[in-house]
């Protein structure tokens, strides 16, 4: 009970401060609408929300499994061999000066308003922060483990697997982190640039309409969805630190 | 189980410096060798250099096995932090070097060799719920089961309380027995219970310590024992001094 009632404090106080604003600048409602009008709209389109949501959520989740996968694959592979070291070091460090953001319209131009363009823009948002943390990571072997390695006369292949990557575990952890926090950033763009369904496109559509209370009852579904998210790769990393 | 002697030739050189100069020091086959010194003059640069472990020293000279066969890949180090992997079981973490090396593990010997060290039942425990005795015994465990003849100890007891680091000496003086053993320690007592040979290793070379006549592992209780003690103390400060 005593770690609950900060959160709920500041909640209760960032409302009556929102509430406050509306009354006091007399703000029309199709500017900044009140939390009972918000609170109202997301009752009303629980249906609407809930559906559109989904639509994201399994987007963020494909993408977001795309992403984590080609990441650690990329990374193991990076650690494996120098030579992709040489090669791919270079282009991963271009690609990552790119802002993925703007590469949404050119990835909605190839593959359309549909499913595919949100999971690839999530994907490649998420691929980056996953490969170079497990990467650092996989090259971060304490110096006693690596003569324990080569007293042992280990294979490479079995280095990397019974040594680098129980170790680098708390760093993918990170790197998950990271992930789920760019995530949903990657799928609302994507949305924005290009969508027929969705909360970003549900946003787009009812800020068109002046239906402002929507799109703020979208924004708070859009939270929720992003803290569930961080919640579950939180956990996940938590897990892997104490491993 | 047999070691060979093992011999030492040369300076040992970090950058351009000689940290220790005109080493020739042979290691008896089958017997413990105990290198005493102070911090900094080398000590476990020359045990990785003997282990085959990359490191910045090098040495101008050779080591060498006496029956002609290079030390390479027969020389097991124990280390005074125990590199145990803290997500793999105790028996796991014996069985390290076969599975690193993609061989089967042999399972019943690693049970066997836990016996032996005094950790029966604890198999399947992870290092973490160990004390900081019962992780050693893992590590001496890791290392027994390797088969490797040639053991470099480099400080692997110097973590532990008195009681549990006698216990330790004792162990492995019986565990280690026949195979050549080269300890490095900062602890006089050490070297006066286990060595067979022990050398004071300084800046200015290797001075062999004298030693009681009985042979290791020598009983704490023994008055020889704590008269070697005092005078491996006596010049050890010397040096220090």
């Amino acid at each position: 009970m005593r770690r609950l009632w900060p959160p709920v404090a500041a909640t209760v106080f960032a409302l009556t401060l929102w509430q406050a604003v509306v009354w006091l600048t007399a703000v029309p409602h199709f500017i900044l609408p009140g939390p009972a009008r918000v609170a109202s709209a997301l009752s009303g389109n629980a249906a609407l929300l809930l559906h559109q949501a989904g639509f994201t959520m399994a987007n963020l989740a494909m993408g977001l499994s795309a992403g984590v996968a080609f990441g650690i694959l990329s990374a193991l592979n990076l650690a494996m061999s120098p030579g992709a070291r040489l090669f791919l070091r270079p282009l991963m460090v271009f690609a990552q000066a790119v802002p993925v953001f703007a590469l949404a319209p050119i990835v909605t131009l190839w593959l359309g308003y549909g499913a595919p363009s949100k999971v690839v823009m999530v994907a490649l948002v998420t691929y980056f922060p996953i490969t170079s943390a497990l990467f650092d990571g996989l090259m971060r072997l304490p110096p006693t483990l690596d003569d324990l390695a080569r007293q042992m006369q280990a294979t490479p292949l079995r280095r990397l697997l019974l040594l680098q990557l129980p170790h680098a575990l708390p760093a993918l952890g990170s790197g998950l982190r990271l992930a789920a926090v760019q995530a949903p950033f990657a799928v609302i763009i994507a949305e924005w640039v290009g969508a027929s369904r969705g909360l970003g496109h549900l946003m787009l559509i009812s800020n068109g309409r002046g239906q402002t209370d929507l799109m703020f009852a979208a924004l708070f579904v859009l939270a929720g969805l992003s803290l569930g998210l961080f919640w579950l790769a939180d956990r996940l990393a938590r897990h892997w630190d104490r491993a | 189980m047999s070691g060979a002697a093992l011999h030492i030739r040369g300076d040992l050189r970090l950058g351009g410096r000689t940290l220790c100069p005109a080493l020739d020091l042979t290691c008896p086959g089958g017997a413990w060798t105990v290198l005493l010194g102070p911090s900094g003059v080398g000590k476990s640069t020359l045990a990785r250099l003997m282990a085959g472990l990359p490191g910045p020293a090098h040495l101008t000279g050779a080591i060498t096995a006496s029956d002609g066969a290079p030390p390479e890949g027969r020389v097991t180090l124990m280390a005074q932090s125990d590199q145990l992997l803290p997500s793999a079981s105790v028996l796991d973490n014996v069985t390290l070097g076969a599975r690193l090396r993609g061989q089967r593990p042999d399972h019943a010997r690693a049970l066997d060799l836990l016996e032996r060290v005094g950790l029966e039942g604890l198999a399947h425990r992870r290092p973490a719920t160990l004390s900081g005795g019962q992780r050693q015994r893992v590590a001496l465990a890791r290392s027994l089961i390797e088969a490797r003849t040639i053991v470099v100890m480099d400080e692997p007891f110097s973590a532990l309380d008195a009681a549990t680091r006698a216990a330790m000496q004792d162990l492995a003086a019986r565990l280690l027995q026949g195979r050549t053993v080269i300890l490095i320690t900062h602890d006089p007592l050490e070297a006066a219970r286990l060595a067979h040979q022990a050398h004071l290793m300084r800046g200015d070379g290797l001075h062999p310590l004298p030693l009681p006549a009985t042979p290791p592992p020598r009983a704490l209780s023994d008055p020889a024992t704590l008269t070697a003690q005092a005078d491996l103390y006596a010049r050890l400060m010397q040096g220090a001094a």
